[in-house]
């Protein structure tokens, strides 16, 4: 966690209204660390551009103040935040060529001809395109102008950099080798990142933590791992990674360690407490499909059942497995493809069990 | 699949082994005939309504057989006149003698004498005048000697050229004419004198309004198609319909309720008195002069200039300004630097349809133009209707069209026409 004087970006209980009606962005706290990787994750509409917006300026807060290093931002206008940002649709102007948008926050700084010269051909070598100076936009493919938008954003050394959803337009492999290369820069040259995706696996890849919105609210801030393996509310077990979903009631809280949960099928399922109010109230248990064994070892795992096999999905590495276990008959289980795994037919019965630690007991 | 196979002699060829090119020409055929009969109906109106009254008006402007078919043997007997600083001799004067009884039995001279009257005015009079008393012309010795008997005017050397100028079917006279060009008495190509000059300074007036009109247009249209390109769909659509509902009204409506506002007794004039800004004595006269014309000739052409200007502006992503912005450019710059650029295509298009179409309005100016508001398109109206000397209102509009054509090539050569865009 970021010490207080690190501190370079600080929402205090920001909010945002369109119609005046409803709250786009409710109550927002967050304190971005000098050098850190966040990434605003979220489905659409659960006002992660909007944050990305006030923070560039093209949007203000009807309440709540944003400061960018200890300096109110509400009332300063776009051009003099010094926030480099990079464009869903990258928006390259399509009228100049690849150095002449680089050039281009330059020249508004009025910096000398030789200088910018030098920093442009620096910038376009850094996101290797250095021969593509005298290219228009559109003679370039999809991932060169993405460098091209990003080399852009950093040329003029911002203290802050943005990005909205900068890799969505490009191809799934393009997409992960860019998502690798934004991350190495961001090492390099040690700038700040506010990242806007909805991609979860797009978030875990790159950030150093994630802020999970939803309905205009941070449901967790955290790290990518912690995130993973330490969902504090259901939407973020659901939004981050897969899921199996069991619903039941606490029937009884054994301490911070163990519960006890009643299924609407009446199984009783051992889980860890983490989002509970109290014995009789209702639960979401959350729990990961690598995390379950088939057939384990007798007395190995307090959680046993039975289950039957309803779908097999090859997928190369692992082999998705979908099985009916106690009333839901959307239970998954991963059954990696490694050498000796348990070879499983559509229709059999077999037994599936997982620890305790692994099954949370969430909100409903 | 049909596999292609590369011969080395006859390029490639298909599986079966026709050649791949006729192959794909035959496979195309079936489609390239339905498309052509699709247009056909089209294309056979637009030859017999516009294709071919154009051709014919700008044949019209270099071809006039009047003199030829009607004064034949004068024609021929020109062949005589070697000597131009001289009268012609008297073989000339004998034919037209002949031809001029010929035309008076046959009612034709009066053909003659207005075609001759429009090369130099005044002529008509004396070729009706000496018409009438051709036929009791007996015995005559010299008919050079009757003649200027009759009228001296026809001992002018220049009567004599304009005949003789008439007297070639194909000619460059009505082209002369239409840029105050005449010949002298020498065949050289001089000035008309001043007094008579008026297409080169219509000509003149009529480019002048008509930059001043886009210039009008792009100056007020600009900035609402801006705002309507930044506005969301539901309001901009109501607000371009108001900038669409003088495209539903009559042109000759819009037209008329201008001399209603611009009238000296009219709604602004009555403001400005009832404000107290002018006198009643001073009303300011707004219409009936250019002012009138450059007024409602802005106020109709706006929408060419808007709907162009709007369907590029659509299509530029406000991200443009933000990233500008975001860079650090203040709003002005960006819209100057990142903005305007990206609207030239619509800028050209605007601008290069309200010129076009202003370098040949009639009506307006017709109506409320008063003496110094008319345009060419008026003048060649009145060769059409009034005077009847076609030829030179088809030389008039064959260099109007040469004009915009140029225009066009011009701006072909600068932006490019594929990057035109009309909405």
């Amino acid at each position: 966690m970021a010490r207080k004087n690190d501190v370079l970006v600080r929402f205090t209980d920001v909010q945002k209204s369109y119609d005046g009606e409803t709250l786009v962005v409710k109550n927002l706290n967050i304190d971005i660390s000098r050098g850190e990787f966040l990434t605003l994750l979220g489905p659409s509409g659960s006002g992660k551009t909007t944050t990305l917006m006030m923070l560039a300026g093209f949007e203000t807060p009807t309440h709540g103040d944003i400061e960018l290093g200890g300096k109110r931002l509400n009332n300063v206008p776009p051009h003099k935040r010094d926030i480099g940002m990079v464009f869903q649709n990258y928006a390259l102007f399509p009228h100049m060529t690849v150095s002449e948008n680089l050039a281009f926050p330059l020249q508004v700084r009025r910096k000398g001809r030789s200088e910018v010269a030098e920093r442009v051909q620096r910038a376009l070598d850094m996101v290797q395109l250095g021969s593509f100076g005298n290219r228009r936009p559109a003679q370039l493919s999809g991932g060169q102008q993405q460098r091209v938008a990003l080399a852009r954003a950093l040329v003029f050394e911002p203290t802050l950099v943005l990005m909205d959803e900068p890799l969505g337009a490009l191809d799934k492999q393009l997409r992960e080798h860019m998502q690798l290369e934004i991350k190495h820069l961001h090492e390099q040259l040690g700038i700040t990142v506010v990242y806007v995706t909805h991609d979860q696996s797009e978030a875990l890849t790159m950030s150093d933590r994630i802020a999970v919105f939803h309905d205009g609210v941070i449901q967790q801030l955290a790290t990518p791992s912690d995130l993973y393996e330490r969902p504090k509310n259901a939407f973020v077990a659901q939004f981050i990674g897969e899921n199996n979903r069991l619903n039941g009631k606490v029937a009884k809280l054994n301490g911070s360690n163990a519960c006890l949960v009643t299924l609407d099928s009446g199984s009783q399922v051992q889980a860890l407490p983490v989002n509970v109010s109290g014995e009789g109230s209702p639960t979401t248990l959350s729990l990961r499909p690598e995390r379950v064994q088939i057939n384990p070892p007798e007395g190995a795992l307090p959680n046993v059942f039975d289950a039957k096999v309803e779908e097999l999905i090859y997928l190369g590495d692992h082999i998705r497995t979908r099985c009916s276990l106690a009333g839901s008959d959307d239970f998954v289980v991963k059954v990696p493809n490694a050498q000796g795994h348990s070879s499983l037919q559509r229709g059999s019965r077999v037994k599936l069990g997982w620890a305790i630690e692994d099954c949370r007991a969430l909100d409903a | 699949m049909a596999q292609a196979t590369i011969d080395e002699l006859q390029g490639l060829t298909t599986a079966d082994g026709t050649p791949l090119r006729r192959a794909l020409h035959r496979a195309e055929r079936r489609a390239k005939i339905r498309a052509f009969l699709l247009v056909t109906p089209l294309l056979v109106f637009l030859a017999v309504t516009f294709i071919y009254p154009i051709a014919q008006m700008l044949w019209r402007s270099i071809y006039d057989d009047t003199i030829v078919t009607l004064l034949p043997n004068t024609v021929t007997a020109f062949k005589d006149w070697t000597d131009r600083d001289q009268l012609p001799p008297e073989s000339v004067f004998a034919a037209f003698a002949v031809d001029m009884k010929q035309t008076r039995e046959d009612r034709t001279i009066g053909q003659v004498a207005t075609r001759v009257n429009f090369e130099e005015g005044g002529l008509r009079s004396i070729f009706t005048r000496t018409a009438r008393h051709i036929d009791d012309a007996k015995n005559v010795t010299s008919w050079r000697d009757w003649f200027i008997q009759e009228n001296p005017d026809w001992g002018k050397l220049n009567t004599w050229a304009t005949i003789e100028r008439l007297g070639h079917a194909y000619s460059i006279l009505q082209y002369l004419a239409a840029t105050d060009r005449q010949y002298d008495d020498h065949g050289n190509i001089v000035m008309a004198p001043e007094e008579t000059q008026i297409y080169v300074p219509i000509f003149i007036r009529t480019l002048w309004m008509s930059l001043l009109v886009t210039l009008l247009t792009l100056l007020l249209g600009y900035p609402i198609s801006y705002f309507l390109a930044t506005l969301p769909i539901r309001t901009s659509n109501l607000l371009m319909i108001m900038v669409l509902l003088p495209f539903w009204t009559s042109l000759l409506v819009r037209t008329t309720s201008w001399i209603v506002i611009l009238g000296k007794e009219g709604v602004l004039n009555d403001i400005l008195v009832w404000l107290g800004l002018i006198s009643d004595d001073g009303r300011i006269q707004m219409i009936y002069n250019q002012t009138g014309t450059l007024v409602a000739m802005t106020q109709i052409l706006l929408p060419f200039m808007v709907l162009p200007l709007y369907s590029v502006m659509k299509t530029i992503s406000p991200s443009y300004m933000r990233a500008a912005m975001s860079l650090g450019a203040p709003r002005f710059l960006a819209f100057w630097k990142v903005y305007a650029p990206n609207t030239l295509p619509g800028v050209g298009a605007g601008a290069l349809l309200v010129f076009i179409l202003s370098i040949g309005y009639y009506i307006t100016p017709a109506l409320v133009g008063g003496r110094t508001g008319q345009m060419i398109s008026n003048f060649i109206a009145f060769h059409m209707q009034k005077s009847l000397n076609w030829g030179l209102a088809a030389a008039l509009g064959g260099i109007l069209l040469a004009g915009v054509l140029l225009l066009y090539a011009l701006y072909n050569r600068l932006v490019g026409v594929e990057k035109l865009s009309l909405g």
